[in-house]
């Protein structure tokens, strides 16, 4: 068991990587904008599928990773991911019964709240310099769960992971 | 914190843009043999105007000490710039936010002024360890104490948002401005170093019921096109020029390095 525990872990981890490089991805121009967070998306995906494996805790440290990452204030993503994660563990139960149309409203919703949290602490730094391409990602974001959803599955059942 | 989480998380920054360079890369290398060698007459050409042209600079640089000497107004600022290229990662698509592939490492501080070879490109936001982060004259953050090159009118160029635009807000409508006046850096508020071009006015609308005219100007680096980027270091211990007043060799001040 501890040997698959830890090719668990790696898998898991490997996935939030990509994510993150996929955040950085060198897209051209106005595509930029449309940019998810997948690297949310991903600890969405893990914490309402093994909700005993990711926890707040990866959560923050993603999230305080994705700051360094992005150049943000030091804090920002950490506190909206481990927010988001809270949420999804407390429903995990429920939101792995709904349909899948609902659960992609769940989604949306996540997504919106995190933007929100990330846009009211932008709004401290430097009030209202953000155009309403700042809210796209949510939308782009919820259009590729089903992707993210499929391939995380294929990932997680490809070496059943416990 | 920042700076320990960055060793963690710059190395995603050099893959990521690893497939970009690595195109670049097999492009250069299946360059045709005469593609390259009208390239390098190409280059060779430019070289020669250049080192011509650097010549009457030397003269002029010299007959500029010269007078300097004679007003006792003894010093100039030497300067000396690191080569930096492009990561292509995308950070933050809402601000002009670039990073390079040089950091800490190579002695790189915040509030560098960062130049390609048009004019002046932004100054350094941030410096980790393997990467710098570079904000651009055009973020809407940013701003840059501009004087007018024709007629030495000073002012401030604001960044618009868009790459290829600077905003003039401060001028009043009788501002002694017009359509394709270049601007240079200032040299005030000491982050960047007097007399680098930085955008040509092209735009002057007088509002006669308002302050301020609304002045456009677009900015000469090629601020979306760019892979090398030059990191400037002004030394701000100024380097007396009349010591040797026969003006040998040595009198002359090193420029760049």
């Amino acid at each position: 068991m501890p040997l698959n525990n830890y090719i668990g872990f790696f898998r898991i981890l490997f996935t939030l990587v990509l994510a993150m490089c996929l955040r950085i991805a060198p897209l051209e121009g106005d595509w930029a904008l449309l940019n998810p967070d997948w690297v949310l998306l991903a600890l969405i995906y893990w914490a309402l599928n093994l909700p005993d494996r990711v926890g707040i805790f990866h959560a923050w440290i993603f999230g305080l990773l994705t700051d360094v990452l992005l150049g943000r204030l030091l804090g920002q993503y950490a506190l909206a991911y481990a927010l988001i994660i809270y949420i999804c563990l407390k429903l995990h139960k429920r939101l792995r019964q709904f349909p899948f149309l609902q659960q992609g409203l769940f989604i949306f919703f996540c997504l919106l709240l995190s933007q929100l949290l990330l846009f009211f602490i932008k709004n401290l730094q430097h009030p209202a310099q953000l155009q309403a391409s700042f809210w796209l990602p949510v939308i782009t974001g919820t259009l590729a769960w089903p992707l993210v959803y499929g391939l995380l599955s294929f990932v997680s059942l490809f070496r059943r992971i416990k | 914190m920042r700076t320990t989480l960055s060793i963690l998380v710059d190395p995603l920054k050099y893959l990521v843009s690893l497939p970009t360079s690595l195109v670049e890369q097999a492009t250069d290398s299946a360059t045709s043999y005469s593609a390259l060698k009208a390239e390098n007459e190409h280059l060779r050409e430019d070289q020669l105007i250049h080192q011509a042209r650097l010549l009457k600079f030397a003269a002029l640089e010299k007959e500029n000490i010269r007078l300097r000497a004679l007003l006792e107004n003894s010093f100039k600022l030497g300067e000396q710039v690191l080569v930096a290229e492009l990561l292509s990662v995308n950070m933050a698509p809402y601000e002009h936010i670039l990073v390079v592939n040089k950091g800490t490492r190579f002695g790189v501080h915040p509030q560098q002024p960062v130049l390609d070879a048009n004019g002046v490109v932004g100054q350094v936001f941030r410096a980790l360890p393997f990467t710098s982060e570079i904000m651009l004259i055009t973020d809407p953050n940013h701003a840059i104490p501009v004087q007018v090159n024709r007629n030495g009118l000073l002012t401030i160029a604001v960044g618009s948002g868009q790459l290829n635009r600077l905003i003039l807000p401060f001028l009043p409508s009788n501002a002694d401005i017009k359509p394709g006046d270049l601007l240079i850096t200032s040299g005030l508020g000491g982050t960047f170093p007097q007399g680098y071009p930085v955008a040509v006015v092209d735009e002057f609308t007088a509002q006669p019921n308002k302050a301020f005219a609304t002045i456009t100007a677009t900015p000469k680096a090629l601020l979306d096109r760019n892979r090398e980027l030059m990191i400037v270091w002004s030394k701000s211990v100024p380097v007396p020029l009349i010591s040797k007043p026969t003006g040998s060799e040595e009198g002359m001040p090193d420029a760049t390095k």
